[in-house]
This record gives C-alpha cells, structure tokens and sequence, in this order.
C-alpha cells in the first residue's frame, strides 16, 4: 500500500476520533483539489449542461440567446397531418443518424479488433531479443508520433487516384487493372479510413501489450520450455491468459476511443456516407447547416451512448479490481 | 545451423532440425523488416515527396530522385505557415503549463490522501476524458462567443483544458501512487505539511514523470483538430492541422499536394525526433495511464 | 526523556482487530523492545505511538499529557525506519536539517546539532553525500542521525535492521546500544522480529502475539520466567525442548520445557535415552539431534570439541532446576 492508511474505517458505527494529523490532510486535500475541480466545471461541466440544454430547445447558431424550449421535438417528434397521416420527424428516425450509428460501431470494432491482433504480433516481435530491436521500437512508435491530420495527409497522397503510389504499386503487381478512388469510392472510402487508423494507433496498442508482456517472468517460458510445449501452444495457454486483463483495459480503452473519432474521417473522406460517423454528422449540423440544436441532439445522444458504456467498464472494473488502490 | 554441402559430392543430409530453424530466422527478420518498412515508409513517402518540384511531383518512384526545396519555401511564402507553427507552440504549451500547474497538487491528494468519495472521484476524471469533443462542442462555441474570444489562441487554451486536465491529473496520480510511503512518513514526522511534502519531497523526485506527463500532453495539444477548426475563422488563429488541411493552391481545383507534404515532414520531424530522443519516458507514460487502469 | 503509558489500546483497520487492549508503561530513559511473530502488531503498536495511524479506542499519554490526537510532529518523537527513508535529492546534511529548517530554527542552532550528532555517530565526513553514494550501514547512521536532530522525548525503531547483512547487522546493534549510553539514557522504542536483537538491547522486553501482550520483564526474567507457553518457546536460541506425554506426566504437568544449554549428556537420575539424529557443529558449540522417542527430536547443546555420529546411542538428563512445567492452560507451574 502507499497510502498512509490513516484510517477512516469502513464501517461507520465503529466511527474513530480523527486525529489532527488526519483532519490536517484531508483539509489540504480538498483546497488541492479545489482548482482542478473548478476548472473542470467550466470548461467540461457546464459546456455539457448548456448542449444538453440547447438539444432541447430550438436555437441557432445565429441566435443562440432566442432559443426557446422545444422539449424532446429535436430528439423525436410527430405531427398529424390533416389528411390523416403521421410525420415523424428528429434525430431518431434520421436514416443519416442512424447511418452514422453504424458507420461509427462497425468502424470501432474492426478497427479495434485488427489493431490488437496486429499489436500483439508486433508486441510479441519486440518482446524477442535481437540485434536492432531498439530501432524497430524506434520505427514504431513513428506512426503514434505524427499527427492525425498529418497521417490523413499523407496517406490521402498515398491514395490518390491518379497520382498515388498505392495504385501505381498494386497495378504494377498486377493486382488491380485500374486505379482505385480509394477515399472517394463509396466501395473502399471505408477501408481506406480502417487502413490509416489501424496504421496509427497499432503502435499505441503493441505497446501496451508489451508491457503487459514484459511483466511475466521469464522463468515461465523456461519451464515451458523443459516440458516440451509447443511455442503456439504456449502462446495461447501461457501467455494469453497472463497478458488478457491488460489487454482488457487496452480494448475497451480503445474501444471508447473509436466511437468518437472525428479528425481521421473528416480530412482523409469528407462528405462520405460510408464513413461519415457520429461526431462527423453532428459537428455538420451543428456548424455546417446552422441545424445548431438539431446537431446539440446528435451529440448529446453520442454523448449518453459512450457514457453509458463508460459506466458500465468502470463499473465492472471496480467490482472486479475493488476501486483500484486504497 | 547452416547447411552443409559439399560441391560435387552427394550433399551431406541436413537434419531437418536445423532447416526448420533457419526458416524461422529468416521468416522472424522478414517480419521484422515487413513492420519497419510499413510503419516509417508513409512518412518517408512524404519527405520523398516533398522534396520533387513541379510536375516531377505527378510521376511516381520509390527511391529519392530530387532535391528542391521549392515546396517549402511555398509553404512559408504563400502558406503563412509560421504563423501557424508559433500559434500550435503557444498554444500547446500554455495548455500543458496549466493542466500541469492544476494536477500536482491535485493528484497528491488524489494518491496520497485517504478521503470518502476518492475511488469515485478518480473515476469520474477518467470519465471526463473519454468526453467526445463534440459533444461540449455546443456548449463551448456559447461561452467563447460570449467572451468574445472567437478566433483567438485562448479560445483553444481553454477548450483544450477539457482533456488535457484530466489526462495530466491521471497520469501524474498514477506517477505519484509510486512513491514509497515511508519518506512521506519521515517528512509528516519531520513536521512537514502536506504542501511542503508536495514541493520539497515529492516534487524533486517527480520531476521526470511531469516532463513526461507534459511531453504526451503537449502532443495531444498539438494534435487536436476539431476545436482548432470550428473555434477560430482566420489564419492568425489556426494552428498547424487545421492550416494544413485547408492548404489551397493557385487554382481552385487544385491540391497543392507538394506543399502539403513539405509542412507535413516540418511538423512531423521534430515530434519524431522528440518522440525517439524520449523514447522510454515516453513509452512509461503510456503504459503507467493504459496497463494500470 | 519521557514515560509513556498505553492503556488499553486497541486498533482495528475495518473489520480487522490488530491491537486488542495494550497496557503497559514504557518507564522514562529505558530502552524497550517490542517482539513477536509477523502478525503480532508490533509494527502497528509503534505506528500508533509515533502518530501514523489513529488509536481507535485507549489512551496513549506521554509524562501524563494524553497525545491521542497529537499529531508525530508534536509529539515529541523521532523515527528510524526500517528501509533508512532518507530524502534521496538531499545530502546528508540536509536530511538531518530538514525538520529543523520546517521548524524555524536559526542556521547556527541547526549547524551545531546536525554536526554534534553526525560526530556522535562517525558520519562527519560524508555530511555532503547524497543518499545514493553511501552504503546501506551508512545509511542507516544517517537516519539515526536525523532522529537524533530531533532531540526528541522518544526514539522509535522500526525494525532498524533488518535491510541489513549479518555482520552489519551486529556492528550497528553495537552502535545503537552505545547511543543509548551515551544519550544519557533517552526513552528508546525498539521493534524487531529478531529475539537476539530484543535480549542484546532491552532493558525490558514486550513480547506480543495476536494483538495482546504476552509478557513484560527484563532479558532475564522472560529467559528464566516465561509466564507461558509462548513466551518459553519464543526467547531463546535455539528454542527451547517440549515434551508432553508420559515424559511430561512425570514430572506432573502437561508440557515440560528444556532448553538445549540445560541438557547434560551421560546417565544419572531422570535419564532419557534415545539415539542420535544429526549432529551441527559450529565450532565453539555444537547441538545434537536426539531423538528419544518424543514427538520432536530434543536438541542438545555440547562443547565443540565432542563428536557424535547418526545413530549413536545417547543418555540426556535435564539440569536440576532447570525443568519448566506447564499446565492445561499452559500457564507455568514452577521449575523443577
């Protein structure tokens, strides 16, 4: 433990008479964390609460101070036509929305899924001694240093048309006869973003599962070794299970992370319906088509979505590792 | 392990042992050499790129075959890209600066102070961290607009505070955690307060996790788009992604791809070299936030 | 130099009680060493005497002011801990300095006394050394040194030696009875799970086991008078030989202790008869395995100079005097 387990005990009918060195601390501690706490309030707090507000009511970009109370009419809303028939109008029966939804889950989870299996070979690469390894550590960690905007760039060059080396290479090999719009055929326009963002965030994820990696002991292996198991099956049996709460951590962790991703698909495949995702759509409304509580909807749903799931892992987390330490 | 023939004789019979394992080498450093290639072969694309003039720019070739160093005079002269360097600087450092002057004393009492509601407390800032921008993007763009600080480098301080704050108050809570106990003992009986503690013990010994916390969070900082992008109107504003995604060429139709590639490898370069030179600061930062939880 | 009086004093972390009702009196300028097992609560019956951990129920007062709520700083004590927790940034001055400077006091009044006991413990010339270039002995000096800065009414010792080696080990347990001379008898602490470290250094010994204590007295009153079971097995090296059964029942008790210094070899009254196991010899003593049909082989100490092989026949007999009984409750009878 590294706490000074100056005691508050967990049952409060055995309540302690807190001495002053107690008392001293946790004073101290509360105008510590005064400052952060204010800020946070301000610049993530209130923000939250003003959009929340603002999905409900019908404001614009041009005149947010007139906004008035529409209530749920931008999440849903219906009107009777006189000739008898129902419109249903709102975020949640947009086909775009929903389009969108998809567009963001099917993007996470592939993306997540091949970024580990290729994390863990690339981690299980780096764990094996051999002459250079600190270069090719070096090498990986390029695409994780170079900015997203940066990536999109120069991968967006890479996939030109009609000047790309990508299709120059594929076609030379013969593999493909003509050239390709990757980022602006509705066909690949989502490869293309599953490339690039498997391409930037494996290095983040090879390093995690290495330091997972990195912690079971050697000696391990060696009896593995001596007992003759095959070096596969000693992957999955051995090593697997002993990296798998890191790893865990890391897929949700990542997981969390693709659901709100904005920069790659805005810049490498504007204005495309295959990849366009939950933050893309919203920002659109909410700046783009002066749609402002329309695309305060569409966020805030984004919003509960990645909250609700946020809750749940750190919920889950807490009941599996006792809130963390002390 | 090699393999032993004799020219001319019948070849002596390699164990098959020994064949396998050379072809495990060769597939190992294959693999090893597939990684390197794919991971840095984008950005030297781009160095490679940036460096042709003219139309060379439309003919493609692997190896370097030019040397003009046109486009990066463009992006300077017609571009104003130093004024979106010195903005990104500014910007991301007084990001950081804040973040990091707010964390420390929070995250001392975040490790080292038993309190009620601390595990929760924890969690939440987490929490907050996995906001997706856009969600305050509304509630933002009201208070900037307010302030009337639409357009300036202080609208991106503030809002960047959103996630760099909890990042830096997670990372140096976990550095902090590490500590041993008895110095802080030694100090409390010493008669140190718990500022003291945080600014004569701690603080000395920390110093290479906030160099580290600081140097992850000022590439996040630098990295970030979409407020950059919405919160600001004009070039005196905008940082380096947002300038290099709205690099335009002569012509309406055309992409200035050449100049692109060129602030590309200029913002790049020194962040890869910050990144090599940090390496294994860098790589315990992000394990110490990811593998701990 | 202070008395300190702990009545009844209990500590529970949670659910868990370590210290279940300590009573005791640790008089002014002795030197007292809490003992036991792991687990016994020593450490945290320390804790609560310096003021790093809350005392849940009782009363800890020193020289009759109760410091329950004090904070350590206020208290008037200073604290050695087992893994020396130097400030690794500071020289050695500095460390020594460090509470005097929080303190306020003049630079002259510092200078003197971080010298004086840098002197007194021979650290003198490492006084500008950081941490990380002295030796774990010197290291531990240092932090006997900053507790002596202090100038405070009691010393604590937590386990002062255990991160050291053998022969370390016993030059500085030197050293720390030299101070406590040459403090001109300060009220001295001392934790250890070491029962020579306790007979060596005590002027009395507190011997704990489960949260309780299970006896106060000197070294010698606890090696001639254990009060128990526990204690009777606990001090003394090697431990001291039990026999219960029929070896017990003759002397009319249900266990019977020996220590090994106390068994003679050769025939004469009350003569257990067996035959030899193992034999160390260790120079100057050794100690025979016996094995005399008890549950447990009975250990023997001879003179170094003896041989004996496996599976020698072998006659011991207790010292007159010498034989502690025990009763059902394990409570002594009496020595015979």
């Amino acid at each position: 433990m590294t706490d000074i387990a100056v005691s508050t005990p967990a049952r409060p009918a055995k309540r302690e008479a807190e001495s002053d060195l107690v008392r001293q601390r946790v004073r101290a501690a509360m105008w510590f964390l005064l400052p952060m706490l204010l800020a946070l309030a301000v610049v993530a707090a209130w923000p939250l609460a003003r959009s929340m507000y603002f999905s409900l009511t019908n404001a614009s970009l041009t005149h947010l101070a007139d906004a008035k109370f529409v209530w749920f009419n931008n999440y849903l809303h219906w009107t009777v036509l006189k000739s008898g028939r129902i419109l249903w109008s709102g975020v949640l029966v947009d086909p775009a929305w929903w389009n969108a939804v998809w567009n963001t889950l099917r993007f996470a989870v592939l993306s997540v899924a091949i970024e580990t299996v290729f994390g863990t070979i690339v981690a299980l690469v780096l764990n094996a001694e051999f002459p250079g390894r600190g270069i090719v550590r070096a090498a990986v960690l390029i695409p994780w240093a170079i900015p997203t905007i940066v990536s999109a760039k120069m991968w967006g060059w890479m996939f030109n048309d009609q000047f790309g080396m990508i299709n120059d290479l594929l076609m030379n090999m013969g593999i493909i006869h003509d050239k390709i719009a990757w980022t602006a055929s509705a066909d690949t326009a989502f490869f293309a973003i599953i490339i690039v963002d498997v391409w930037k965030t494996t290095p983040f994820m090879a390093l995690l599962i290495l330091a997972a990696l990195q912690m079971i002991p050697r000696d391990i292996y060696e009896a593995a070794a001596i007992d003759g198991v095959h070096p596969v099956k000693t992957f999955f049996r051995v090593t697997l299970p002993l990296v798998r709460p890191a790893l865990m951590v890391a897929v949700i962790f990542r997981l969390l992370d693709a659901l709100r991703i904005f920069d790659l698909v805005y810049v490498l495949t504007p204005n495309s319906a295959q990849t366009k995702t939950m933050s893309v759509i919203s920002r659109e409304n909410l700046i783009d088509f002066d749609k402002f509580a329309y695309g305060s909807a569409e966020s805030t749903l984004l919003f509960l979505i990645i909250a609700v799931l946020t809750i749940v892992y750190i919920w889950i987390g807490q009941v599996r590792f006792e809130g963390g330490r002390g | 392990m090699t393999t032993q023939v004799v020219a001319g004789v019948q070849p002596v019979r390699v164990s098959s042992f020994d064949l396998w394992k050379l072809i495990k080498r060769v597939a190992f450093f294959l693999l090893v050499v597939f990684i390197v290639v794919v991971m840095v072969f984008p950005f030297y694309y781009a160095i490679l790129t940036s460096f042709k003039s003219g139309t060379d720019i439309y003919r493609v070739n692997y190896w370097p075959t030019s040397f003009a160093l046109d486009n990066y005079t463009q992006v300077f002269a017609n571009q104003g890209f130093l004024q979106n360097l010195s903005n990104s600087v500014i910007v991301a450092a007084l990001t950081v600066a804040l973040s990091l002057v707010l964390s420390v004393t929070a995250s001392y009492a975040l490790s080292r102070v038993n309190f009620r509601g601390r595990g929760l407390l924890l969690m939440t800032i987490l929490a907050v961290s996995m906001f997706p921008q856009v969600a305050v993007l509304a509630g933002l763009f009201e208070l900037i607009r307010f302030y009337n600080l639409f357009n300036s480098l202080w609208a991106l301080i503030f809002s960047y505070t959103i996630f760099s704050l909890p990042f830096t108050v997670w990372v140096l809570t976990t550095f902090m955690r590490d500590l041993p106990v008895e110095i802080e003992e030694a100090a409390i009986v010493d008669g140190a307060t718990p500022w003291i503690i945080i600014w004569r013990v701690f603080m000395p010994l920390l110093w290479p996790a906030l160099v580290t916390t600081g140097l992850l969070a000022f590439i996040a900082a630098w990295n970030e788009y979409l407020f950059a992008l919405t919160f600001t109107s004009d070039n005196s504003a905008r940082t380096v992604p947002v300038a290099i995604s709205l690099f335009s060429g002569i012509s309406q139709h055309e992409v200035p791809w050449g100049t692109i590639m060129a602030a590309s490898v200029l913002v790049t370069a020194p962040l890869v070299v910050l990144v090599l030179v940090f390496q294994r600061k860098i790589i315990s930062g992000l394990t110490a936030g990811g593998v701990k939880g | 130099m202070a008395e300190l009086q702990l009545s009844d004093i209990r500590k529970s972390f949670g659910a868990v009680d370590v210290i279940k009702g300590v009573t005791l009196t640790v008089k002014s300028g002795e030197f007292m060493v809490f003992v036991g097992p792991s687990g016994c609560g020593k450490s945290t019956l320390l804790r609560l005497i310096a003021g790093l951990e809350t005392i849940s129920a009782g009363a800890l007062s020193f020289d009759g002011q109760v410091v329950n709520n004090l904070a350590p700083s206020k208290r008037g004590i200073a604290m050695v801990f087992q893994s020396y927790a130097l400030y690794p940034h500071m020289t050695v001055y500095d460390n020594m300095a460090f509470g005097m400077q929080l303190a306020k006091a003049g630079k002259d009044q510092i200078r003197e006394r971080v010298e004086k006991a840098a002197e007194l413990l021979q650290i003198s010339p490492y006084l500008k050394r950081l941490p990380k270039q002295l030796s774990g002995g010197q290291r531990q000096r240092v932090a006997i040194g900053r507790a002596i800065v202090r100038d405070p009414k009691v010393f604590l010792f937590d386990e002062p030696l255990s991160n050291l080696d053998a022969a370390l080990r016993v030059a500085t347990r030197l050293e720390i009875a030299k101070l406590h001379h040459s403090m001109n008898g300060a009220t001295m602490i001392y934790v250890t799970h070491d029962q020579v470290e306790a007979m060596t250094l005590a002027d009395r010994i507190c011997v704990l086991r489960d949260g309780v204590i299970e006896q106060v007295g000197t070294p010698i009153e606890l090696y001639e008078r254990p009060q128990s079971l526990f204690v009777a097995g606990f001090i003394g090296s090697p431990k001291m030989n039990f026999l219960n059964g029929n070896f017990a029942g003759r002397y009319g008790a249900k266990t019977i202790g020996v220590r090994s210094e106390h068994l003679q070899i050769g025939a004469g009254e009350g003569t257990w008869t067996g035959k030899v196991i193992h034999s160390e010899n260790l120079g100057s003593d050794s100690y025979v395995y016996v094995d005399i049909g008890a549950q447990e082989p009975v250990i023997v100490r001879e003179d170094g100079t003896k041989k004996h092989q496996p599976d020698d026949p072998i006659a011991i007999r207790p010292l007159p005097g010498q034989v502690h009984r025990f009763d059902d409750a394990g409570q002594p009878m009496g020595r015979q």
